[in-house]
């Protein structure tokens, strides 16, 4: 078989204590982070993403205590993303335990710390987010800031550049239907996941197990990152696993 | 008198993770170190080792009598030996990887960048995938495990290749012979199939 289609369920974090993201504003507590991340790696999730939403004005130290504790007993794949603007801020969370870091605002802004994070700890461990909002048919705008602030750079543009910059992999989210329950932007995942040769995270409006079908084989992606119909039982990693086999694509069969 | 285990310290992102996993199997003599007297003691050596392959040989290279120590611990008294990752690519005898690197050059090979046949196989192979043993080596098992690499172990010898997987080619999953394996995919991020494999390494008699 063909290396698996990844299924991810995301924690958003702020002040250490996992929220729930509605369009990136109304936040309600949801629980213990390394809690939420042992109950996913025993039920077979094939990563997991913490966005520390907080970061921009929180300090550091509270997430990288959740990635060191996650690590403790947590045996998955762990992306920290949020608040990382240098190489020496990827490296504090790669040596909590985190095995690849998500560079979003700063590798706007600077986008040179893509290549000082990938040439200090490789291509591997570096995820670049592309937080994208629709601003005409075809053509997509990078927003930072949890989708607040506009920068008017290209998404499909940025997205080429993260690559050619360094990044091993590109998570890709539509600002416009985050929270909604809609599924994910097809045409933005496509349209970059075809632009790129490394692979492409859809993430951004799942509401059930079809719209996860859809982001691979409409969109492109190499893996599907979900939170709300995770966190709220709705849907399990082992039907997520089980609707994209029976949709003709490899996942992991869940030990 | 308990084993004790040398859970080599040279500044790889995976360390401590390693570490964590073989707390988690019930290992108790995990020695994370950087000491080359400590390795030129351990009853099993473990290499971990995430990045590029220039930097991490030269980290390893950087801690005075470290290799020497290896050389003697590990082909001189035949302890087994664990590379995870970069770990075991240092294992070939270079890697070309923003320029060409001496590996350790125990393993005939050289670690290269994975070259594909299709756009729609992207790079870095990136997530679960198989492993599938070549038959004849009992550490490795037929499952799941977690890969993260852009580059990859090209044996020179078939029968130093243990298992394999397969991403727009077949790659090199487990290299190895006699007292030493190498894996290329993530045990200590790979739930329960990678903890069953580290298991099996502590309780190697090669």
């Amino acid at each position: 078989m063909a290396v698996r289609i990844r299924v991810i369920p995301c924690l958003d974090v702020a002040g250490g204590r996992v929220v729930k993201g509605v369009n990136f504003v109304d936040l309600q507590d949801a629980g213990d982070p390394v809690e939420q991340a042992r109950a996913y790696d025993a039920a077979g999730a094939d990563e997991l993403c913490f966005l520390d939403i907080g970061a921009s004005h929180e300090k550091r130290d509270t997430i990288i205590d959740v990635v060191r504790r996650t690590a403790e007993v947590c045996f998955m794949p762990v992306t920290v993303g949020g608040g990382v603007r240098t190489a020496d801020d990827a490296r504090a969370l790669l040596m909590a335990g985190a095995d690849k870091v998500a560079v979003n605002s700063a590798a706007v802004t600077r986008p040179e710390v893509v290549s000082d994070i990938a040439g200090r700890f490789g291509s591997q461990c570096m995820v670049a987010s592309i937080d994208a909002r629709k601003v005409a048919e075809g053509r997509w705008e990078i927003f930072t800031h949890g989708g607040r602030t506009s920068t008017g750079i290209d998404a499909l543009e940025h997205a080429v550049r993260m690559a050619e910059l360094g990044a091993g992999e590109l998570l890709v989210t539509s600002m416009d239907r985050d929270g909604t329950r809609d599924g994910y932007d097809l045409s933005l995942t496509r349209v970059i996941a075809d632009a790129v040769s490394i692979p492409v995270v859809a993430s951004g409006g799942v509401g059930n197990l079809a719209h996860m079908v859809d982001g691979v084989i409409k969109g492109g992606a190499n893996a599907v990152l979900a939170a709300s119909i995770f966190h709220f039982g709705q849907h399990s990693v082992a039907e997520a696993h089980d609707a994209l086999r029976d949709a003709g694509l490899p996942a992991r069969h869940d030990s | 008198m308990a084993e004790t285990i040398a859970l080599i310290d040279f500044g790889a992102g995976n360390l401590h993770s390693v570490h964590n996993a073989l707390i988690a199997t019930g290992a108790s003599g995990v020695i994370v170190t950087a000491d080359p007297d400590v390795v030129a003691t351990a009853d099993r050596i473990i290499l971990p080792g995430v990045g590029a392959f220039g930097a991490c040989r030269d980290a390893l290279a950087s801690i005075d009598g470290m290799i020497a120590a290896m050389e003697q611990r590990i082909l001189q008294d035949a302890v087994p030996f664990l590379g995870i990752c970069v770990g075991m690519q240092l294992l070939a005898d270079k890697g070309i990887e923003f320029g060409e690197h001496k590996g350790l050059g125990w393993i005939a090979g050289t670690v290269q960048a994975i070259e594909v046949p299709s756009a729609d196989i992207k790079i870095p192979h990136m997530g679960w995938n198989d492993v599938t043993p070549t038959g004849g080596h009992d550490l490795l098992e037929a499952g799941e495990a977690y890969y993260l690499h852009g580059y990859h172990f090209e044996a020179a010898n078939a029968d130093n290749i243990f298992a394999t997987t397969h991403h727009g080619r077949t790659l090199v999953s487990a290299i190895g012979r006699d007292n030493i394996v190498g894996v290329q995919f993530h045990p200590e991020k790979s739930q329960t199939y990678g903890l069953a494999f580290l298991k099996r390494f502590l309780e190697w008699k090669p």
